[in-house]
């Protein structure tokens, strides 16, 4: 304790003192709603996904085959036109085990946690791919370099949409 | 600390009042496919750092400075974001010049505010949340405010307001670029529904998508460039308590105009800026603030401006042109990206590519943005095609 807290003492604040109105705080809530023009790279995307298809693009001059595809190569910064499928199994480049919810509550023993996991896409470029997460799957039993395909929605559930694949399932 | 730095390109793309076709980093690329085609065919390798001006509640995704890279050809190269006006971007791009850290650098900003379903609250959530947001107006109440107490300052007369957009809508009919472009008469704007009044719904500009890239480089690259580099000759920008009630000349008055001027004008060596300096592409984002900016960027003096526009002191063939492009009134708002749209349109005039519009005497150009409300931000820059 300093010598200042020490003489001039101070009074602890609780969560009382706020809850009965005691402490003033300003309080709101945030309206915000957007919704953002996906553009022709990820429309088509999404639109394929729906279908259950992968698609990529490829650049006419370095050659590398990207996910998520896209109109302009970043790196020869040049429009890109070339469309292709890749397969919808791939290889684990990364994983990890999230042993907290977004809300920072542990997962409970029992639980299944979540396995996010970076797949590198079978027919796209060397370390091109997908952010998804891993299922039906024990979390010990995950490694580095895995072989696994994805498993996806019904039809008549996708909607467009990354989560039209529900999962990557080790193979 | 002494490079001169110049305006080397200039690209655009996607102005409308929706732009669902692209994705916002698809509509950048192209204005900086533009940009750099403009300026030489520069691979962006060439580029030595770029400068993106931003704000993410206007994107949707926070540090929204990360996903600037790609569709500038910025990956793994010095990259940062300015949260203000693309006018204070340029400034930065330009300090990085002026300190010998980097010989090219572009500037871009971009408007996807089509995207938004409640702009007004994003506008509102820029008020203080203690001791403006529970009266839960509609922001707009504080062009409101400003104009009232404007007009009671100056004289001005609601119909000199109403003035300047007629103007500025006529002038946009020669900007091809230009969305809302319009042949309106006076009364079209006095006998609309207020919007807060004194302030009518056609006195505030309409929001407008679009991407702006410009790139700027140091002398000696410039001229390697292109053979008609822009020479930015003086900039300065300024901010004004954010307190709407205890501002030191209160709302009638655009301080942050008249500091931020005042700077860019000393920068720039003019000391009679209404006869050293031949046109101006101004903030008009309301009818009034058009005025009331003049008056502040002393062109002409309080009070002046309304009566200066009646005469035709501001037309295309005036003395003194201001925003002949159209300005936001005319060509619609791009949020941050308002500060470039003004600064484009000063370097088409003054490499004399501005078509049906151009101005037979186009040498030096005043540019100067506001933030819009509630904000009491501007920045000024003097461009002229001598050094």
């Amino acid at each position: 304790m300093s010598e200042v807290v020490k003489v001039f003492g101070g009074t602890a604040l609780s969560e009382k003192d706020i809850s009965s109105g005691k402490i003033f705080l300003t309080k709101d809530s945030l309206d915000c709603a957007y919704a953002w023009d996906t553009g022709v790279a990820i429309n088509r995307y999404l639109a394929e996904l729906k279908k259950g298809n992968i698609i990529a693009t490829r650049c006419r001059k370095c050659k590398r085959i990207v996910l998520p595809p896209r109109l302009f190569c970043e790196l020869c910064f040049i429009p890109v036109n070339d469309w292709v499928y890749v397969h919808d199994s791939g290889v684990i480049n990364t994983f990890s085990i999230c042993h907290v919810h977004w809300d920072a509550s542990r997962v409970k023993a029992g639980e299944d946690p979540h396995l996010p996991a970076v797949i590198e896409i079978d027919g796209a470029s060397p370390g091109m791919g997908i952010m998804h997460l891993l299922g039906e799957v024990k979390p010990a039993k995950i490694k580095i370099g895995m072989k696994v395909k994805a498993v996806w929605r019904p039809e008549a559930e996708r909607t467009g949409s990354i989560t039209d694949i529900k999962y990557f399932k080790p193979i | 600390m002494n490079k001169r730095v110049a305006i080397v390109g200039l690209g655009h793309s996607g102005f409308g009042t929706t732009s669902p076709d692209l994705s916002y980093r698809e509509m950048i690329f192209e204005a900086a496919t533009r940009c750099y085609e403009d300026a030489g065919g520069i691979h962006p390798q060439s580029i030595d750092s770029f400068v993106a001006s931003s704000e993410d509640f206007m994107e949707g995704i926070s540090i929204a400075d990360e996903y600037v890279p790609d569709q500038l050809g910025a990956v793994l190269k010095p990259v940062h974001s300015i949260a203000g006006d693309s006018l204070q971007g340029l400034a930065s791009a330009m300090m990085q010049i002026k300190t010998g850290q980097q010989n090219i650098v572009a500037a871009s900003s971009f408007s996807k505010v089509s995207n938004l379903s409640n702009h007004e609250h994003l506008i509102s959530y820029a008020t203080d949340p203690a001791y403006i947001r529970p009266f839960n107006e509609n922001p707009y109440f504080i062009a409101g405010l400003e104009m009232n107490r404007y007009l009671h300052e100056t004289g001005t007369t609601r119909e000199q307001c109403a003035a300047v957009v007629v103007k500025n809508k006529y002038n946009a009919l020669n900007n091809p670029g230009a969305v809302y472009a319009a042949k309106v008469e006076l009364e079209d704007i006095t006998t609309a529904p207020y919007l807060s009044a004194p302030l009518g719904i056609f006195d505030m500009s309409g929001h407008l998508d679009g991407s702006i890239v410009i790139l700027l480089a140091s002398e000696d690259k410039a001229w390697e460039l292109t053979d008609k580099p822009i020479w930015i000759n003086g900039i300065g920008w300024a901010t004004d308590t954010p307190n709407l009630d205890s501002r030191l000349e209160g709302l009638g008055s655009a301080r942050y105009a008249k500091l931020a001027a005042e700077k860019a004008y000393r920068m720039a060596g003019i000391t009679n800026p209404f006869h050293e300096i031949d046109f101006a592409e101004i903030d008009d984002t309301f009818s009034y603030k058009e005025l009331q900016h003049l008056e502040a960027l002393n062109i002409c003096g309080p009070g002046e401006a309304g009566q200066l526009l009646e005469l035709g002191c501001f037309a295309p063939g005036g003395d003194f042109p201001v925003n002949v492009s159209g300005g936001s009134l005319g060509c619609g708002y791009l949020h941050e990206a308002n500060g470039l749209q003004r600064v484009a349109e000063t370097v088409r005039q003054l490499r004399k590519e501005a078509g049906k519009r151009q101005l037979p005497e186009a040498e030096t150009g005043l540019a100067f943005a506001w933030r819009g409300v509630p904000t009491a931000t501007g920045a000024a820059v003097v461009l002229s095609t001598r050094p």
